[in-house]
């Protein structure tokens, strides 16, 4: 058993590790209380071809593995999680269904731009009665004259509101206990974004809802074959799984890189407060627990790159991974003392961007109830 | 134009640097990566090709250090350069920057390059000096700390440094070939694309050895050093500092006056 990542996975991580540092750190502050989108980033991530770690270079993707993109995110999460979330949702939400479900005329035509990262995709499922009961679509689309007529509201969308905004994939019903993926591209009439949203966290992410009135759209945007909608969209969240699992290493071992650094600068009693005991407890257990979780974050990439059944795995990573963050965020901001609570220190901005990751691409619950089926039980 | 970049792979930023007690050398064992300093000259390079005054046909790393240096080539290559030279030998362990340059030297000596550029410093052991000692056995000229670089298309080709001084700046118009070290002012490297890093171990690399280059045996490693490691020490660590409190600005003014006159330092 080889725990070593490749050379080309370290470089990527070591690459994406100066970047965040580099480029993301110095205006992560500023983009989340100003809640502004990170469109310079992305444009400097697509050039790097992070926008399409995952999918093939003939569709103009990066060519990479689930294992690559993985560190990418983690990376990047170590520093700012709405400039990761910005990359993942788009990557494993926005472009996936596409490059799985599209056909060829649908991939030619949307993947460059996607992987390019000039275009963002995004991946409209949660409605307001449809949350972890994905299944209980209201969202309508009825084909008329080979069109799909399509009436309906989704909520807690990523990247359908920016101004490089192209596409959402929707899921909607099409017939009784049929539902499917249908692509709605930006600017077709009846399609509005509304307002973003007012979150705890994620702040300079894009997140809004959407509706759809008598939103007209060809009847070849259909993803694959009609009815296909429910079985596409969970293997699509298996995959994002991975992406957000990521995260919460990420964001974890964030919050444990500024603990630590703060730990060993900040003195108390006449010594700094990493000599102490208490803190020592709190930052080995982080530390530990990082490690455990990352493991299984890479083995379930291991096993999609391997082409094996990956659904366990990734319900198990994003469980611990998620609840990991919100964990680690809250022991840093502790060890911060009252510095914690103020905005300057990253650790704040961490405990905020945390607590969605136990909740988004399936809460906890789902992920337990996943896991327990697998099990047999 | 043939550009060689030499490139090392140091211990990573990251890590805690310290000396080995056993081996009274530089623990270089955790993460390492390429030498910081030298992406800026891979950097140079590039720019030199995108400028656009020369036509530049190749860019050639070259490393000298064990298996594992092999990644700071890939890196190099990702960044820009066509191939990579790897010169490896047991024999060459333990050399010193002098025994070093000489082995540099000559394996440049088969490139035949225009111009060597290195960053000024390594990340590691910062001595600053190989790019003088590697110029001096090509019998080329040397500039240091090289902060801004303008090709002048010849013949004979020239470049216009500006160099970075103690009291200023230093303008240098210097012909080819020469060897260049950068500073860390000259650019902002760019980051290897993943296709970039990708495509890395597809460019070629050249493996060699000391007898593959001509290096005498006898002038490397340990015993062909002229520097013997005895006794190398962390520096001790500095007792804290006194703070002085400002209450009243007056008192605070004499308290510091009477600390810098206890010390006879006014």
């Amino acid at each position: 058993m080889d725990f070593d990542l490749s050379d080309d996975h370290r470089l990527l991580r070591q690459t994406v590790r100066d970047f965040a540092r580099e480029q993301v750190a110095p205006v992560a502050e500023e983009l989340d209380r100003t809640k502004s989108f990170p469109y310079e980033l992305v444009a400097q991530m697509g050039e790097l071809g992070w926008m399409g770690i995952p999918f093939p270079e003939e569709y103009g993707g990066a060519g990479g593995d689930s294992l690559a993109y993985a560190l990418a995110v983690e990376e990047l999460t170590r520093v700012d999680s709405s400039v990761a979330i910005t990359m993942c949702a788009h990557t494993s939400l926005g472009t996936q269904p596409v490059y799985l479900f599209g056909s060829e005329v649908q991939r030619r035509e949307l993947l460059p731009d996607l992987c390019a990262g000039r275009r963002l995709g995004a991946f409209g499922l949660t409605e307001p009665e449809a949350g972890s009961d994905a299944g209980n679509v209201r969202t309508r689309a009825t084909l008329q004259d080979g069109e799909w007529v399509i009436d309906g509201a989704k909520q807690f969308i990523t990247n359908a509101g920016t101004e490089i905004s192209g596409h959402v994939a929707i899921t909607a019903k099409t017939g009784e206990n049929e539902i499917s993926n249908i692509i709605v591209e930006n600017g077709t009439p009846g399609y509005e974004q509304g307002q973003p949203y007012r979150k705890m966290g994620w702040n300079a992410s894009d997140t809004r809802p959407l509706t759809f009135t008598d939103c007209r759209v060809p009847e070849e945007n259909l993803l694959g074959p009609r009815g296909a909608g429910f079985k596409q969209f969970l293997h699509i969240l298996d995959i994002g799984r991975i992406g957000v699992a990521a995260m919460g290493v990420g964001l974890a071992q964030g919050a444990l890189d500024e603990a630590l650094a703060y730990a060993k600068e900040r003195r108390a009693f006449g010594k700094p407060i990493s000599k102490f005991q208490t803190i020592q407890a709190k930052l080995a257990d982080l530390s530990t627990e990082i490690e455990a979780a990352r493991l299984l974050v890479y083995k379930a990439a291991r096993e999609k790159d391997l082409g094996r059944n990956f659904t366990l795995t990734a319900a198990q990573a994003k469980l611990k991974t998620g609840r990991l963050a919100v964990r680690a965020t809250e022991e840093a901001v502790q060890i911060h003392g009252g510095y914690g609570y103020i905005e300057e220190y990253p650790v704040c901005r961490f405990y905020r961007d945390a607590k969605i990751l136990t909740i988004g691409e399936g809460t906890d619950e789902i992920q337990q109830m996943v896991i327990a089926r697998a099990l047999g039980a | 134009m043939k550009i060689c970049v030499l490139v090392k792979e140091v211990p990573d930023a990251a890590v805690q640097k310290r000396i080995d007690p056993s081996t009274g050398r530089m623990d270089r064992n955790g993460e390492k990566n390429l030498n910081p300093y030298d992406t800026h000259a891979i950097e140079a390079a590039m720019q030199i090709r995108e400028g656009g005054a020369v036509e530049v046909d190749e860019i050639v790393a070259v490393t000298m250090g064990p298996s594992t240096a092999i990644r700071a080539l890939h890196k190099a290559v990702s960044l820009g350069a066509d191939r990579s030279v790897h010169l490896s030998d047991d024999a060459l362990a333990g050399s010193d920057v002098a025994a070093t340059g000489y082995a540099l030297a000559q394996t440049l000596k088969r490139e035949s390059p225009d111009l060597v550029l290195l960053g000024q410093q390594s990340d590691d052991g910062e001595c600053y000096t190989i790019g003088a000692v590697v110029a001096d056995h090509l019998q080329m000229p040397s500039l240091t700390q090289v902060i801004q670089m303008d090709v002048e298309a010849g013949p004979p080709t020239q470049l216009r440094c500006e160099r970075q001084a103690e009291y200023g700046y230093d303008t240098v118009q210097v012909e080819l070939p020469a060897v260049i070290s950068v500073g860390d002012a000259i650019n902002e490297p760019r980051y290897p694309s993943l296709k970039a890093i990708m495509g890395a171990k597809k460019k070629p690399l050249d493996a060699l050895a000391i007898g593959d280059v001509d290096i005498a045996a006898d002038r490397v490693g340990e015993s062909g050093s002229k520097v013997i490691c005895g006794d190398f020490k962390a520096p001790p660590a500095k007792s804290a500092g006194e703070i002085i409190e400002d209450e009243d600005t007056n008192e605070t003014v004499e308290k510091i006056v009477a600390w810098l006159d206890e010390r006879k330092l006014i």
